[in-house]
């Protein structure tokens, strides 16, 4: 029974990572909410506001507690001491259940987690106008144009970059040793959905790594959820036995990391470092760090100013990180080739999606509109290369990189289980 | 030697204090535990849990309707529990349904007005619920197939049906949700009755309740499946249609099950995933099993469960203790009063007080 739970999950963590942010409310002069008579008062003091956090799963899944140790950090910092965690909220009424509670308890301001909370969040703002809700990951705040609903993301695909600099420079290292011919240089990636947070995350790694080696090709398989270890493990099998001699994945649980440790492959993990399970195959990993969007919605409202309708954390906010490199692994001289690479990216140097950099269908693109407006009718409608980059998470913070480039063979596609 | 004998019926009083007893002795093994395990007040974490269920009106409410959904699909596995036909697939069951609701709303969302959609829900879902259940019933009746792995089998074939459903719905592509359906528009939604968007569920589950109670004990229906659980042949030697009572009974119970499936899809989550019914054709299972298939103790029977849930929620969030704590908490509860009830059935007697015991089973 318990198993056939399990199966039934559908664990839709989502869609990477960030939590919304907002815009503009102004909630200084928030404080008549429901019956908590400690509301902001514009300005007054932070320990004053109480803020909830909901998330789809709880600290056991690596997604959800990325955002946990954010929130909880972030609140340490603004001098929160009332805050709320609500965890295994599934992407139902139930997430407007728990929105509804928190905003009952007396919070100001309510975080979600997950991409399929989205809709529930936009309820619960409808009914709660003197709230503030910032949801992570989320696609709708730009065109829903509610005063106190935000969305918020990073630019992960400048960390994936960075992670696919270090993953070239360990091909090379391979190549320049010997141990393989440049046309075996090829990477393997799992990835949870065809979606495009997913898309967007491997082509930024996969055009990191052709930076360091332009030969380099990838296949790409899916598992068809967020976070199912067995086939996650299963995939990378695949990818290894398929003549990949380096995996990535894009899914939360240990299973690609672990495969790659069992066939002594070199992984760039995601979400965070697995070098304590991995030693001898982790070179770095790309995450998104919560902390700093929380600390700026946090501060905003107690300030009573507004928050962003759609916050795009960068690395210069220091939203996205790369965790520590593994020396052992990683390829000499990796460490310094990131730091100039991430200057460069911070200094509009560099373009992670540089048009002159990849091609499709043999061809370069020059034009292209993306599905930046969640709507029924699910096309392209912003136009969104110009300047010879694709402007990625410029006119909404999630991803909308959907382009299959060439040099990516995928081997499947999963569009759900 | 051990010897397990049946007990003659014990006074209801008596049997009432037992249960009672042995719900404090839980409680108090509980406290232990978690005073032992985390080092909190125990008292002051079931006062947590209660808080988590009646902490506020919208607590008090949500937790109605949990209930409410729960009895649901209990009461619809009841009449085929009755006549011993194990129906695990409630869950399938309750997704067709769910499933029906959601194509309606999807498809015919913006042709038909909202009473109209409304009627049309409410007949896909039933016939949905009641084919996924008539299937097994119909092989049963004809080929006498195992009904538990068949009802289990349904369930994954819904859920892929289901699954596959999401993807063509999914909006935005390739996210792999479909979202509320007709957020702006409302269409297909249950009414909001007296202004409390709960209590339509809660007042239909209700009526529904009654009327099984009434079907299982006062008619002829209710009888004939009783005589079919009993004694298949019993039944047949007395003129029972064996074969129809079972695929009625099974249709009968699909239907509710698929009833469930639009109260959930219309009336609260207002969308289709899945995983929507959360498990409650098998947590159902227990509530029939706890109440010895009797709806009105199922009404107890699925609030302790639903009480323990949202407890254990509120105790994940108050003291930040993981939800596996609670379901801990819970798992003991329910050791405890099932273990009971074996004990008020049946009673152990060992060898060396055989004589004394038989004598005293002979005064009695």
């Amino acid at each position: 029974m318990k198993k056939l739970n399990k199966l039934m999950m559908n664990r839709r963590q989502a869609l990477g990572a960030a939590f919304g942010s907002a815009a503009a409310l102004s909630l200084a002069a928030c404080g008549g909410g429901s019956g908590s008579s400690s509301a902001a008062n514009g300005g007054g003091e932070s320990g004053a506001i109480k803020v909830g956090l909901i998330c789809l799963h709880d600290e056991n899944s690596t997604y959800d507690n990325n955002f946990i140790k954010g929130f909880k950090e972030a609140c340490e910092k603004q001098g929160i001491t009332d805050s709320l965690v609500k965890t295994n909220i599934p992407e139902s009424n139930a997430c407007y259940d728990a929105a509804a509670e928190l905003v009952d308890a007396g919070c100001k301001l309510i975080f979600a987690d997950s991409f399929g909370h989205e809709d529930y969040m936009i309820q619960a703002a409808k009914e709660f106008p003197q709230v503030q809700f910032c949801h992570a990951t989320g696609t709708k705040a730009h065109t829903e144009k509610l005063a106190n609903y935000h969305n918020a993301f990073a630019s992960i695909y400048e960390g994936r970059f960075l992670a696919g600099v270090a993953a070239g420079l360990k091909l090379k290292e391979m190549i320049d040793e010997g141990k393989i011919t440049t046309d075996k240089a090829k990477m393997g990636y799992v990835g949870a959905y065809t979606y495009a947070e997913v898309i967007s995350g491997y082509t930024s790694f996969y055009l990191g790594a052709k930076s360091i080696v332009p030969e380099v090709t990838m296949d790409v398989t899916f598992t068809g959820s967020w976070y199912d270890q067995a086939l996650e493990q299963e995939g990378a099998k695949k990818l290894i036995d398929g003549g990949c001699v380096l995996v990535s994945q894009h899914a939360d649980s240990m299973g690609a990391p672990q495969q790659c440790e069992n066939s002594k492959v070199p992984n760039v993990s995601y979400n965070g470092s697995t070098v304590d399970s991995c030693p001898n195959t982790f070179i770095v990993s790309s995450r998104i760090d919560w902390a700093p969007y929380y600390v700026d919605a946090i501060g905003a409202v107690v300030a009573g100013k507004e928050i962003d309708t759609d916050y795009t954390g960068t690395l210069t906010t220091g939203s996205v990180a790369l965790t520590e490199l593994n020396d052992k692994v990683a390829a000499k001289g990796t460490a310094e080739k990131i730091e100039q690479v991430r200057a460069d990216l911070e200094a509009g140097k560099v373009h992670v999606f540089d048009t002159s950099t990849f091609t499709v269908g043999g061809k370069k693109v020059d034009t292209y509109k993306a599905d930046v407006d969640s709507d029924e009718k699910m096309e392209g409608d912003t136009e969104v290369i110009k300047d010879g980059y694709f402007h990625e998470s410029e006119f909404r913070s999630a991803p909308y990189f959907d382009l299959q480039i060439d040099g990516i063979n995928l081997l499947d596609t999963n569009f759900g289980s | 030697m051990i010897h397990v004998v049946k007990r003659k019926d014990m006074p209801l009083v008596q049997a009432l204090a037992i249960r009672f007893g042995i719900i404090v002795f839980a409680l108090v093994v509980c406290g232990v535990i978690t005073a032992l395990a985390t080092g909190l007040n125990p008292i002051a974490v079931y006062g947590t849990m209660i808080q988590g269920s009646f902490g506020s009106p919208r607590k008090v409410w949500i937790l109605l309707q949990q209930v409410a959904l729960l009895l649901c699909v209990s009461l619809a596995l009841t009449p085929a529990f009755r006549m011993k036909f194990w129906n695990l697939g409630g869950e399938g069951q309750v997704l067709a349904g769910g499933f029906a609701a959601a194509a309606c709303m999807i498809c015919l969302g913006d042709k038909l007005p909202n009473a109209a959609l409304l009627a049309v829900m409410f007949v896909a879902s039933i016939a949905a619920g009641a084919l996924w259940a008539a299937i097994p019933a119909f092989f049963k009746a004809k080929f006498n197939t195992n009904e538990t792995l068949f009802t289990l089998m349904m369930n994954y074939v819904a859920i892929q049906i289901v699954a596959y459903f999401v993807i063509v719905w999914e909006n935005p592509k390739g996210s792999g949700t479909i979202g509320i359906i007709n957020q702006k528009s409302e269409a297909g939604w249950l009414p909001v009755v007296g202004g409390n968007k709960y209590m339509l569920i809660v007042i239909l589950v209700a009526l529904l309740t009654i009327a099984m109670y009434v079907y299982l004990n006062y008619s002829k229906h209710g009888y004939e499946l009783a005589v079919v659980g009993e004694s298949p042949s019993t039944a047949r030697y007395v003129g029972i249609k064996v074969d129809r009572v079972i695929v009625r009974t099974l249709i009968l119970s699909g239907a509710i099950c698929g009833f469930a499936g639009m109260l959930l899809v219309a009336g609260s989550a207002h969308t289709l995933t899945t995983s929507i019914a959360a498990g409650r054709g098998f947590t159902a299972v227990m509530v029939a099993w706890l109440a010895k298939f009797n709806p009105a103790v199922m009404v107890g029977s699925s609030f302790l469960l639903e009480f323990m849930g949202s407890g254990a929620g509120e105790i994940a969030t108050t003291y930040g203790l993981n939800q596996s704590f609670g379901d801990i908490l819970a798992g003991i509860i329910l050791f405890f009063i099932i273990g009971t009830e074996f004990f008020i059935t049946y009673r152990i007697v060992f060898s060396k007080k055989q004589k004394a015991s038989e004598k005293e089973q002979g005064n009695v």
